[in-house]
């Protein structure tokens, strides 16, 4: 198998790993806090100082080889401590998200059969004193930050300084045990246990040893060429896989430092302190990002403002050619030179971004625009295709061959295939060891040999890169058995800010149409600007003007789709604006904003015979629970229209 | 929650006899209570009563024509603001009196005031004792910050926050002088249930973990039940009743100016 694996068993655990890095670079930064208003920074032989303490302190308290020991809070020095405090004891540290509640925390306790809880404050105490009756397998608390656990009298509730402090005097009294009990730790020993979101049924706690995530870890620090001098900030929960190899085992393998933010309030602030090199976001942070500069440009001078618009076409015409190295004329150069002293520069430094070598995104699909507007100013946005199952990464873009469609390459190690059925499969060092207490789930992921299935469809395009279409199991086939993925063409279609929801139909139909919710902010200003009269959602979206609106943006997604050879069969022939939005209240949206496509069909049947039966309009009625429960029938005449197809055969022959 | 606060039988603060009139209009009419040490004391009253004229004779805004203020011991009868400061009385407003201009950060400085000692010539130059001394205060309203978990405003002009962060930038300021007796001059007017909320958790943190004094006025007798120790009723200057929250709330003559009497 291709990649390092760091065989030499002094590196082979994250206990190793730091003692290793104390010899190495002992003195450099290893972590940073913010603490009334100061960055404080912790060296690598201060955290190992700190991390034998709490060690120490954990053995006093019984914590055994084999123990699970809950972790729960925001992203704190103290707690990525406690990961590798735990590991060297050979007990297994399970993060836990922060925000769960007290029963979704009751679940993943009483699994898991935790006996010790790390957590960071009276926050997270409450939630276990609430559920401890439930959990009786847990034995001891320990909490970092002692505000407000003044009066807390239960005898089972320590102070992580005590701790320390007991574990110090067990030191003094055991100087070998330390070093002993980090020797006996092997890179096979499961070292993390992480609860997958569970979208799909009860969450599942995925194993994973330290080969899993220390192998996957310095692959992806190869792939990359980090270094011990890149600068990341920890801000996503430490239960999810991501943060567990960029903000720990990355940092362990490459030796850099990582910050902590003050709060989760002040994330985009420290961001602009630490000046990142090594960023990872999912796509709303990016956007959000966006939206904040788009707004401050609009309340800017009438000066700055067309600065602002004119470089950031230039950047949009080659800014991304400049990045992968493509040739540009000299005066585009020049221009988009003096573009980044006026406007990009300083709009990165704003941003916190100003440092950045690499940034990943992953998790949905980012929209092509915001991608584009990040990859112009000279930022190496990436996007990767990760899993919990795959210890993060399955494939990554490589520098210079960055498709906001596509999910790139498989990374160093990873070996990708695409099953019979359109499935992505792969097998790699990070496939975790399994599900806990659950053979049968992992007998159902996981093949004999190795093969993880992703439960996604996807394909491989001609430059080699992977491209995931959509869940397998939505993934349907027109009659004449085009490949038919309605969340790939909803999410192209939800790109465009005046569409807010979009359902797709066509499996065994001859093609595909679709449903559009308008976007009542985004259309409604848009009407605003064209003296259009509205009285509202209904009455805007049954305007012929918006009508010719969104029936570009169709037709620009069929041109788009066109261009893709498989895709080219499944452009949207016609479509409709429903008369109504789609509202969790009425059963046809998940509480998360997720599509229930089954109960979508049932109620509005009328609306997609008539979609196929080739009509122009149809008459509708349909029942609406207000928020405080009422109901109420809307009657409308819902017009369906015609989208202009373009033939894959012209562009086949381009 | 576990609250288990200790309030002392130490008397901190005792009001006697006060009597306070504009001209011809009786605002306060031979008021008496007192104050432990530790404990939350609030004073309720419908509009008018006289409750924060009570907390401006008090802090020697106003200078009651009667009776006597008993503070740490020490009797008075005129007394000005600055010295009630220099004591260890803070207060806030009813109407938010912040620097709206300035940021939170240079707000909650300002709370430090009598905290600094050297002259104005060193703190221009930022000089020797001065620079020590603005790293102290700085320290200081960090700590206050904290606390108050407002990290994500530091650096924000106080104008441009929300009513509720507002408040409680001025809460911080008022921290920030380390009083031994806060005044709160209806800290929840005008804020929405979940601000409310977080305003009782702070006072009560205050009180619970800094060991602060707190008496406050409120409309909110929900609020004002919960977490005061001893309540005050005051009515057209008078004091009406006076006793735990239980014993007010089933006193009849509260009741009837609460809730009208009824004729029959």
């Amino acid at each position: 198998m291709a990649g390092t694996v760091p065989s030499a068993s002094l590196r082979d655990t994250f206990p190793k790993l730091l003692l290793e890095n104390v010899r190495v670079r002992g003195d450099k930064p290893a972590n940073r806090e913010k603490d009334y208003g100061i960055w404080l920074a912790w060296s690598w032989a201060e955290i190992a100082g700190e991390i034998r303490a709490l060690v120490c302190g954990l053995q006093t308290l019984g914590v055994e080889r084999g123990d699970k020991v809950c972790i729960c809070g925001d992203n704190r020095p103290h707690l990525y401590w406690a990961l590798t405090a735990v590991q060297a004891l050979g007990a297994v540290p399970v993060p836990v998200y922060q925000d769960s509640v007290a029963e979704e925390m009751q679940f993943i306790y009483a699994h898991a059969e935790a006996k010790f809880a790390i957590v960071e404050n009276q926050e997270q105490v409450d939630k276990l004193l609430e559920i401890r009756p439930q959990i009786p397998a847990l034995k001891s608390i320990i909490y970092n930050d002692s505000r407000g656990m003044m009066h807390y009298q239960q005898d089972f509730l320590y102070k992580y300084s005590d701790v320390q402090d007991s574990g110090r005097r067990f030191d003094a009294a055991n100087p070998g045990f330390f070093v002993a009990s980090v020797e006996q730790g092997a890179g096979s020993d499961v070292c993390a246990m992480l609860y997958t979101s569970g979208t799909t049924g009860r969450p599942k706690g995925v194993m994973l040893s330290f080969d899993n995530l220390l192998i996957t870890a310095n692959n992806g620090c190869l792939r990359e060429g980090l270094s011990e001098d890149e600068e990341t900030l920890a801000y996503l929960p430490m239960a999810w896989i991501g943060d567990n190899i960029f903000s720990h085992a990355q940092a362990y393998c490459a030796g850099y430092c990582v910050s902590c933010p003050e709060s989760s309030d002040t994330v985009l602030q420290d961001l602009r302190e630490i000046g990142p090199t090594y960023f990872f976001a999912p796509p709303r942070i990016y956007e959000s990002l966006l939206t904040t500069v788009m707004i401050r440009i609009e309340d800017a001078a009438k000066i700055k403002q067309s600065m602002f618009h004119y470089f950031m076409a230039v950047a949009k015409r080659v800014g991304m050619d400049i990045l992968d190295g493509k040739p540009v004329a000299l005066v585009d150069r020049l221009l988009y030179g003096i573009g980044n002293i006026l406007v990009y520069g300083p709009l990165k430094n704003v941003l916190g971004l100003s440092k950045m070598r690499v940034g990943y995104t992953a998790g949905e699909a980012i929209g092509p625009d915001i991608f584009a507007f990040y990859r112009s100013m000279g930022l190496n946005l990436k996007q990767l295709y990760a899993s919990t199952e795959a210890s993060v990464f399955i494939t990554i873009q490589p520098d210079g061959e960055v498709n906001p469609e596509s999910s790139g390459t498989p990374a160093i190690g990873v070996e990708v295939r695409i099953a019979d059925d359109g499935e992505v499969m792969f097998k790699s060092p990070g496939v975790f060891q399994a599900y806990f207490k659950d053979d049968e789930a992992t007998r159902e992921t996981k093949t004999e040999d190795g093969w993880v299935h992703t439960g996604d469809a996807g394909y491989f395009d001609e430059q080699g890169h992977l491209r995931i279409i959509d869940r397998s199991k939505d993934v349907g086939k027109l009659r004449d058995g085009t490949l038919f993925a309605p969340k790939f063409l909803e999410n192209k279609l939800k790109f465009f800010p005046h569409i807010k929801e979009a359902v797709t139909f066509g499996d065994g139909q001859d093609f595909v149409t679709a449903f559009i919710n308008i976007d009542l902010e985004s259309v409604g200003n848009w009407a605003e600007r064209r003296n259009i009269a509205y009285s509202g959602y209904t009455d805007l979206a049954g305007q012929p003007a918006v009508y010719d609106l969104i029936q570009a943006c169709v037709e620009q997604i069929n041109n788009d789709l066109a261009a893709d050879a498989k895709l080219a069969g499944s452009q949207i022939h016609r479509f409709l604006l429903l008369h109504k939005q789609l509202e969790a209240d009425d059963g046809e949206l998940t509480r998360t904003s997720k599509l229930r496509r089954a109960p979508i069909a049932e109620r509005y049947a009328d609306l997609i015979t008539a979609l196929y039966a080739g009509k122009t309009i149809c008459p509708v009625e349909v029942r609406v629970t207000y928020e405080d429960g009422r109901t109420d029938t809307i009657n409308a005449n819902v017009e369906i229209r015609d989208a202009a197809t373009t033939r894959a055969a012209a562009q086949a022959a381009e | 929650m576990t609250n288990i606060r200790k309030v002392s039988d130490e008397i901190l603060l005792a009001v006697d006899g006060i009597s306070l009139s504009f001209g011809g209009v009786k605002a306060l009419n031979n008021i008496s209570f007192d104050v432990r040490k530790g404990e939350i004391r609030a004073i309720i009253g419908p509009n008018g009563a006289g409750k924060s004229s009570m907390l401006n004779c008090i802090n020697g805004f106003y200078h009651p024509q009667e009776g006597q203020i008993t503070f740490k011991g020490e009797t008075r009868q005129q007394m000005q603001p600055h010295k009630a400061a220099e004591q260890g009385i803070a207060r806030t407003f009813q109407n938010i009196a912040l620097f709206k201009g300035m940021s939170t950060l240079d707000n909650i400085m300002t709370g430090r005031n009598l905290k600094m000692k050297t002259n104005f010539l060193w703190q221009a130059l930022h000089l020797g004792p001065a620079r020590r001394e603005e790293m102290e205060n700085r320290e200081a309203a960090e700590r206050v910050i904290d606390f108050l978990e407002i990290e994500q405003i530091r650096k924000t002009p106080v104008g441009k926050l929300p009513y509720g962060l507002q408040k409680r930038v001025e809460l911080g300021r008022a921290l920030a002088a380390e009083p031994d007796l806060l005044l709160l001059d209806e800290p929840m007017a005008g804020m929405n249930h979940e601000e409310k909320e977080d305003m009782c958790r702070y006072i009560l943190d205050v009180n619970d973990q800094l060991g602060t004094t707190i008496v406050l006025i409120e409309h909110d007798m929900s609020v004002v039940m919960d977490i005061s120790d001893r309540v005050v009723v005051l009515d057209y200057g008078s004091l009406l009743a006076d006793g735990t929250p239980d014993v007010v709330r089933a006193d009849q003559d509260v009741i009837n100016a609460y809730l009208g009497v009824t004729h029959e």
